[in-house]
């Protein structure tokens, strides 16, 4: 008995018609997989070896001379400028992301009102992503088109400076300096966050109304833990582009250490800075993650809660069906046996 | 009411300060020599000036650099986007082994900066003789690696997600095979996510610069391919030596430097106001967000 009830239950394999669609889901994804093999995995591993060498490129042949962490050893104590410019990426980096992403919002938010002209408001803000490239921007900023000659950073940065250390307030002071290059970093992100507010459901701020809710509470309880996917993914995204821009001064010198003709530096000392920058690159995104992604508000919380308690009670409902199950073939045997009588509504046994 | 004004004078407050470098530059690039030394002049130069756009154009060859140009930024594009495509409908719509895995390395090289595995690519190029050629840009677009071909697998792939699999078993049961049902029902119902992946994508190649002269350019000045953003940064050196060849006595200024960023950002700009609607609405229609 019980055996026929596991074959009842037999372990799904997959069917031909399965395969042949696993098949061709490798087919649609196959160039792609050549892609990563060659334009990926292959530079991956190849940079990887070139971290170890020293490689010269002579007219011939390309010299490997094997110089173990050399590179590294000779980046930290003799490159003045690199440790010091990763140090100031970092430090710009975790600044500026949360001002790019929260400005984004906010501009979002009220582009996402009832307000007349939505569509040039979207054009203005969207404007920089089609125009916004490297050398345009290095144009504008040594042209003095980055800032606004009436904000004096300078008295911006002493005005900070009595409340809060010097190096903290230069910090405020670059930020406000750069305010339009941050600003034009935003565009996309303004748009994926509208097309996330614009998709919260009505009802749920109705309901928040009926019940008494201000805006203010309502921003905090329905729209924050609903667009939270969008801000990690803006985010990332923000962390991403500013890694990969042209401003950014620490990919430059990585393309100048590659091709300067110096005799220690040269493709393997520039993949080692790669290397480097690519693991901070990766820690900052991390970070954003562990801050952004892992935290669930109380009501996930509860639902999993629920979740968890409701598969306890399938699970024990589950023993107890099977308890059964085997008390039932044990019954059956012993009756077959002959041993006991069934009662048969008589009275007697 | 008053909460209405505060948030009209905010939008107008933020929106001339993200316009104030276009503004400048703009009005910068139609001001003659004696307008930029006169400090009395500051925004409305006293007359159009339009030889600085002449002479800019004249250092950047204009012309076939924007040809160039647009062959760069299209014919990548287009690979991409068909590529994209079809990687992305495989992991929307089959279940296979090793997906997830393959999912983590597409996010995985979304992240990993382009610097890492730049060099060996230059050398693998080189290896291959497609350095200085388009191919540098074509060939890894065909091969769904192109440039943020990642964001691109997955907007594809969140739009598929959302076609019902009923309309694709309506296909299968009308004797549709799989590539037909791809072309057939997948392609035409993606016609939103396929003109935003169309117009990032240009734009985003159009723009690139520091890839493009590592290579597509080379690094060699005897290279043909070029694009506008590349002879903008390039601007100052050779604007003095095609100024010290020719007999035109013009010198470099702001001015002219202005007009030459203006050129290059010029065909987007033209693109984007006929395009605009299409630009700013592709975000939700391609549903980036999800449902």
């Amino acid at each position: 008995m019980a055996k026929t009830i596991k074959e009842k239950k037999p372990k799904i394999k997959p069917g031909k018609l399965e395969k042949r669609e696993a098949r061709m889901g490798y087919v649609f994804v196959a160039p792609w997989l050549i892609g990563v093999v060659l334009f990926l995995l292959y530079p991956l591993g190849q940079s990887f070896r070139y971290v170890w060498y020293n490689i010269r490129i002579t007219p011939v042949k390309t010299n490997f001379i094997w110089v173990g962490t050399g590179n590294f050893t000779q980046i930290w104590l003799e490159n003045a400028e690199f440790p010091q410019q990763l140090v100031t990426y970092i430090w710009q980096t975790i600044v500026e992301v949360p001002i790019i992403v929260v400005f984004a919002l906010m501009i979002a938010i009220m582009l996402n009102g009832k307000i007349k002209m939505r569509g040039f408001f979207r054009l203005i803000f969207f404007l920089p992503v089609i125009i916004v490239s490297g050398p345009v921007m290095n144009m504008l900023v040594s042209e003095g088109a980055s800032t606004i000659p009436s904000m004096n950073v300078q008295t911006i940065i002493s005005a900070f400076n009595t409340f809060l250390p010097l190096k903290a307030a230069q910090g405020v002071g670059e930020i406000f300096s750069n305010m339009i290059m941050i600003l034009w970093y935003s565009g996309v992100q303004i748009l994926i966050f509208l097309s996330a507010l614009q998709k919260v459901d009505p009802a749920l701020y109705e309901a928040a109304k009926i019940d008494g809710g201000s805006g203010w509470e309502c921003f905090w309880k329905i729209t924050l833990p609903t667009i939270k996917p969008m801000i990690l993914l803006n985010a990332v995204y923000t962390v991403i582009f500013l890694s990969g821009n042209e401003q950014n001064q620490l990919i430059n010198m990585i393309e100048n250490a590659m091709f300067s003709g110096t005799k220690e530096k040269g493709y393997g000392y520039a993949s080692a800075m790669a290397w480097m920058y690519a693991v901070v690159v990766t820690l900052i995104v991390l970070l954003f993650f562990l801050l952004l992604g892992s935290k669930k508000d109380s009501y996930d919380r509860m639902a999993d809660r629920r979740k968890k308690a409701l598969k306890k009670e399938e699970r024990l409902h589950r023993k107890i069906q099977r308890r059964n199950r085997r008390n039932a073939g044990k019954r059956e045997r012993a009756l077959s046996s002959g041993k006991y009588k069934t009662y048969d509504g008589s009275g007697d046994y | 009411m008053g909460k209405q004004l505060i948030v009209y004078g905010l939008l107008i407050c933020i929106g001339f300060v993200y316009l104030y470098p276009m503004l400048y530059m703009f009005s910068t690039s139609l001001m003659n020599r004696d307008d930029l030394l006169d400090t009395s002049v500051k925004w409305i130069p006293s007359s159009f000036y339009l030889q600085n756009y002449v002479d800019a154009a004249k250092s950047m060859d204009f012309w076939p650099t924007f040809g160039k140009g647009i062959l760069i930024a299209l014919l990548p594009t287009l690979c991409n986007v068909v590529i994209c495509m079809m990687v992305g409908y495989g992991f929307a719509k089959y279940e296979f082994k090793g997906k997830k895995i393959m999912m983590g390395i597409l996010l995985f090289s979304y992240i990993l900066p382009s610097q890492v595995t730049m060099i060996p690519t230059y050398v693998l190029y080189n290896k291959m003789g497609i350095l200085g050629t388009i191919l540098t840009f074509v060939l890894p677009a065909l091969f769904g690696n192109g440039l943020n071909a990642p964001i691109f697998i997955l907007i594809f792939y969140q739009f598929f997600r959302q076609v019902p699999k009923v309309l694709m078993e309506a296909a299968s049961i009308d004797g549709a095979g799989h590539i037909r049902a791809f072309f057939r029902i997948a392609v035409p119902s993606a016609i939103p996510a396929i003109v935003t992946v169309i117009l990032f994508s240009f734009v985003w190649y159009w723009n690139e610069s520091y890839l493009t002269e590592m290579y597509v350019r080379g690094l060699s000045t005897k290279s043909i391919w070029t694009n506008l953003v590349i002879q903008l940064k390039n601007f100052d050196s050779s604007f003095n030596t095609k100024a010290s060849v020719g007999d035109t006595a013009t010198s470099l200024n702001e001015s002219v430097r202005m007009a030459a960023t203006a050129l290059s950002i010029l065909p987007l700009f033209v693109m984007y106001l006929i395009l605009q609607r299409q630009f700013v609405e592709s975000i939700d229609r391609a549903g980036i967000t999800g449902e």
